[in-house]
């Protein structure tokens, strides 16, 4: 058996799943700590379903600590970037375009090198050792103790990022992090230094809190192998989590959509998942979610990495409802749900009084919203409903019929039809359809990168692009007879020489729970 | 575009705020190619912050003797976005044609308004401490450096410089503007695939009969009409359409995208199912590095050199070629070019067949070319 972990902002919520079924499923309050959160939802599943520490596979956690915490500006280590490409690149230093509070935030330096690459392999100039040391020294008396770094091209060579860690880490000593552009994002250099700089800047946090998620499943006597989900809705082990946080961004809202697929039989369909504070919309299809092109902004910083394609409204279980109910959100209550929302003694009329005044739900002391008029509950519901209905509305593909999946702890403020729409599907144990998200999760690999392709070579190129990306996921602990590829693109560049294209090709495989137990 | 000049604001000088709009309407100008203005923009803003705004200047002002040179990049785009240019590689291109040819230049100017040679010039301009000519030698955007109106009034792309960002400049002499494409595209290759050239050296009055008016200002309005319509809760397609004085041609659903390598251009074919009042209209999308042909149920609607346009059904905001993709809600708009595209020394540079497409040109409109 596996157990499912999902830490979100408002609530913790474990599943013990045997398979693909549900054993046991509970929901806690997240704890400031986090840690007591996670120990008090084990203790929940026990009680629920005794389980024997043998009898635990692996252990899944899914967590939003990390884009909160960019998104709050909180807990960002000092951090220095330093980019190898000069004399190109020279105009745009790291940290252009970036809003200022958050590069103040994290004490953001940028550090402009020799280096890096052309698109066809050969340097721009050669690495400087003695320029580097430089801004060791500047990095060592700024106090950063952060380093991101990235090359032109490297997303093609990496050797550069390499050597220029050795001769940073050897001044800097072993306590300073390296995050490396080439590990973390694809071409485009902005976006992927950016998502290297999160990264960079999120390291001691990580560190942190992954030990503090050990902690809890040990400290619950579990010696399981713990994993963390990634932005695909696949697994990384706990040290790879150490090093790439920025890893984690997107997974709660793929957990819930994958938990969605499992629960509900569909594997193509739209999946809303209404929290505490946010519905995010997002369409699956065989499975996966579908993933956003081109540029993703976080917190006002442009990245590159791949993220699945959500449309978020803010409207969830704690939305403030003002106005008789005209205007729902964005403002939520979050996890202070339990001590502000009306049916919990609270002062504060939420979404979730509204659905417990209008029957939709029984959470807390209806007695405590029934003197809420008629009007205004029905105003808030029709305001949720057809915004809700709009967003999915938007993110539909075709003109093919797509059921809707609602999961999430707020879907019980969704009517039972949307219009235009039909049917709204509601899976058992749908309120912890996250943390099943990430206790089904497999293992991938994959590869983006820019490949001159020769007159009759091409297939050529294309299975061994496709062979690399099983290689990956079979290192990243797949069951080598599981994996398949589940995500296959090229696309031609244009004025480029010699056929170049870029090939994406990701393969993704069951976890081999016994090579990777560690 | 001449139908709604009148309601443009007429640019006197560029600054921080201008450029953001102004590279938003060049996306649209781009129809698809031309490259993604986000690095342009940067450039242009880092450029006027450290020199100052750029003094814009009318066409019909420029003085017959102005010398006037055209900065812009060229490479691939793809290759901008990761080796990114530095600001002075543009002034460095100028200098060294102008130092070469022992002329002193008066005025920059914009070669391409579509994509990301809108912004270059400014870049040029504020370096360099010169003002920057509203206008630009095609009204859209092209991929070859012949493919202007310049070309068509006999003038000359070479002497033509071509620079990279290590330092590395050289000045090519050609005996006509296909071969300065040729020549500058080789070398281009072995400075790394992103360059920044100086080309048509023009006097004010070469400048005034070839080039197309006040396309900087329409890429600043074009830009802050998308975004006014969309805060007003307006329609901004239909806000885009007016202003070029074009027409919504459809709305519709990416059904089926395919794209092939055929000689070093990406070739693309895009299916268009229609939704809405368009249900049970089919569009055919054809693109190389821009859109260049569009038909509906079987007939063509618009080719090259009219603008084919594709918005974003809600935003408004421009798909470029290698951003379609399977799903994407669009509306293609159609508008017309500067009229002076529409002779048959014209279609030869930039028509459909120059492209490889086998048929006539066809106007914005659905009409085909008076003869």
């Amino acid at each position: 058996m596996r157990i499912g972990i999902d830490v979100g902002g408002t609530n913790t919520d474990a599943v013990l799943m045997d398979g693909n079924t549900v054993a046991a499923a509970v929901k806690r309050s997240t704890s400031p700590d986090v840690t007591s959160g996670i120990i008090e939802a084990l203790a929940g599943l026990q009680e629920q379903r005794a389980f024997h520490d043998d009898d635990i596979e692996a252990v899944m956690i899914g967590t939003t600590h990390f884009i909160n915490a960019l998104i709050e500006a909180r807990r960002l280590a000092p951090t220095a970037a330093v980019r190898l490409g000069l004399p190109a690149t020279a105009s745009l230093p790291p940290f252009v375009d970036w809003p200022a509070p958050l590069v103040q935030a994290m004490r953001g330096r940028p550090y402009l090198a020799h280096g890096g690459h052309e698109f066809d392999g050969r340097e721009i100039s050669p690495l400087d050792p003695d320029e580097l040391k430089r801004h060791a020294a500047d990095i060592a008396s700024s106090g950063a103790r952060s380093v991101a770094i990235s090359s032109v091209f490297s997303p093609i060579n990496s050797e550069l990022e390499l050597q220029a860690q050795e001769v940073l880490q050897a001044e800097l000593g072993p306590d300073v992090a390296f995050s490396l552009s080439h590990e973390i994002g694809r071409i485009g250099l902005l976006e992927r230094e950016n998502a290297t700089i999160i990264n960079a800047a999120l390291r001691e946090l990580a560190t942190t809190i992954v030990d503090g998620l050990a902690s809890s499943v040990a400290g619950s006597g579990l010696t399981a192998p713990l994993f963390l989900s990634q932005n695909d809705g696949t697994l990384m082990d706990v040290e790879y989590a150490r090093r790439y946080p920025v890893a984690t961004f997107a997974s709660g809202p793929t957990n819930s959509m994958r938990g969605a697929a499992v629960l509900s039989g569909l594997d193509t369909c739209a999946v809303v998942d209404v929290g505490g504070t946010t519905s995010d919309v997002g369409v699956l299809t065989q499975g996966f979610p579908r993933e956003a092109t081109g540029e993703v902004t976080v917190s006002g910083v442009r990245t590159n990495f791949r993220m699945p394609d959500v449309l978020s409204i803010g409207i969830g279980g704690g939305s403030l409802i003002r106005e008789n109910g005209a205007l729902v959100g964005p403002d939520s209550v979050g996890y202070r749900l339990t001590t502000e929302a009306l049916v919990f003694g609270g002062s504060t009329l939420t979404a979730t009084d509204v659905a417990v005044a209008a029957g939709r739900a029984d959470i807390g002391d209806a007695g405590l919203v029934k003197h809420l008029p008629k009007a205004t509950i029905d105003r808030a519901l029709e305001e949720i409903a057809a915004r809700v209905a709009d967003v999915v509305e938007r993110m539909r593909t075709s003109a093919a019929p797509l059921p809707v999946v609602a999961v999430g702890g707020g879907s019980v403020l969704l009517p039972d039809e949307l219009e235009g729409l039909g049917k709204v599907h509601r899976p058992e144990n749908f309120a912890v359809a996250n943390a099943i998200g990430a206790a089904i999760a497999q293992v991938s690999g994959e590869i983006d990168k820019v490949y001159a392709i020769s007159e009759g070579r091409r297939s050529t190129v294309v299975d061994e692009a496709r062979q690399e990306a099983v290689d990956r996921a079979i290192a990243a602990g797949a069951d080598p007879s599981s994996v398949e590829i589940v995500d296959f693109d090229e696309v031609p560049i244009p004025y480029l020489p010699g056929n170049a294209t870029r090939i994406r090709a990701k393969a993704v495989g069951d976890l081999a729970l016994t090579a990777v137990v560690k | 575009m001449t139908a709604s000049t009148a309601v443009i604001r007429q640019l006197t000088k560029i600054d921080e705020a201008q450029i953001r709009d102004l590279a938003r309407g060049a996306a649209i100008l781009g129809t698809g190619g031309g490259g993604d203005p986000y690095v342009g923009r940067l450039l242009a803003e880092a450029a006027v912050r450290e020199h100052g705004p750029v003094d814009v200047v009318p066409l019909v002002d420029v003085p017959d003797d102005a010398v006037v040179v055209s900065a812009a990049m060229m490479g691939a785009p793809t290759v901008m976005v990761e080796k990114l240019p530095t600001g002075a590689q543009f002034a460095q291109a100028v200098r060294a044609l102008t130092d070469r040819l022992g002329i002193l230049p008066t005025h920059i100017a914009c070669i391409e308004a579509g994509g990301v040679n809108s912004t270059t010039p400014i870049v040029a301009a504020a370096e360099l401490g010169l003002p920057l000519i509203d206008g630009d030698g095609m009204g859209r955007a092209f991929p070859e450096v012949q493919m202007v109106l310049p070309t068509l009034y006999g003038h000359a792309a070479a002497p033509m410089s071509v620079a990279d960002e290590k330092g590395n400049s050289l000045v090519l002499d050609t005996i006509d503007n296909r071969w300065a494409e040729r020549l500058a595209r080789t070398a281009t290759v072995e400075m790394g695939c992103s360059v920044s050239t100086a080309q048509y050296v023009l006097s004010g009055r070469q400048l005034k009969e070839s080039f197309v008016p006040g396309t900087l200002s329409l890429c600043v309005e074009l830009g802050q009409t998308l975004v006014q319509a969309r805060a007003a809760n307006a329609d901004p397609v239909a806000a885009v359409a007016e202003l070029l004085a074009g027409r919504i041609l459809l709305e519709g659903k990416v059904t089926d995208i395919e794209r092939r390598t055929h000689t070093g251009f990406a070739r693309g074919v895009a299916h268009i199912a229609g939704t809405g009042t368009d249900e049970a209209r089919c569009a055919v999308l054809r693109f190389q590095n821009e859109h260049l042909m569009v038909e509906v149920d079987g007939k063509i609607e618009t080719t090259s050199p009219d603008l084919i346009i594709v918005l974003d059904a809600e935003t408004g905001e421009p798909i470029t070629t290698e951003g379609l993709r399977y799903g994407a809600r669009v509306r293609v708009v159609t508008a017309p070019a500067d009229p002076r595209w529409h002779s048959e020394a014209a279609h030869r540079l930039a028509g459909p067949a120059y492209f490889g497409y086998d048929t006539c040109p066809v106007l914005f409109d659905g009409t085909p070319v008076p003869a």
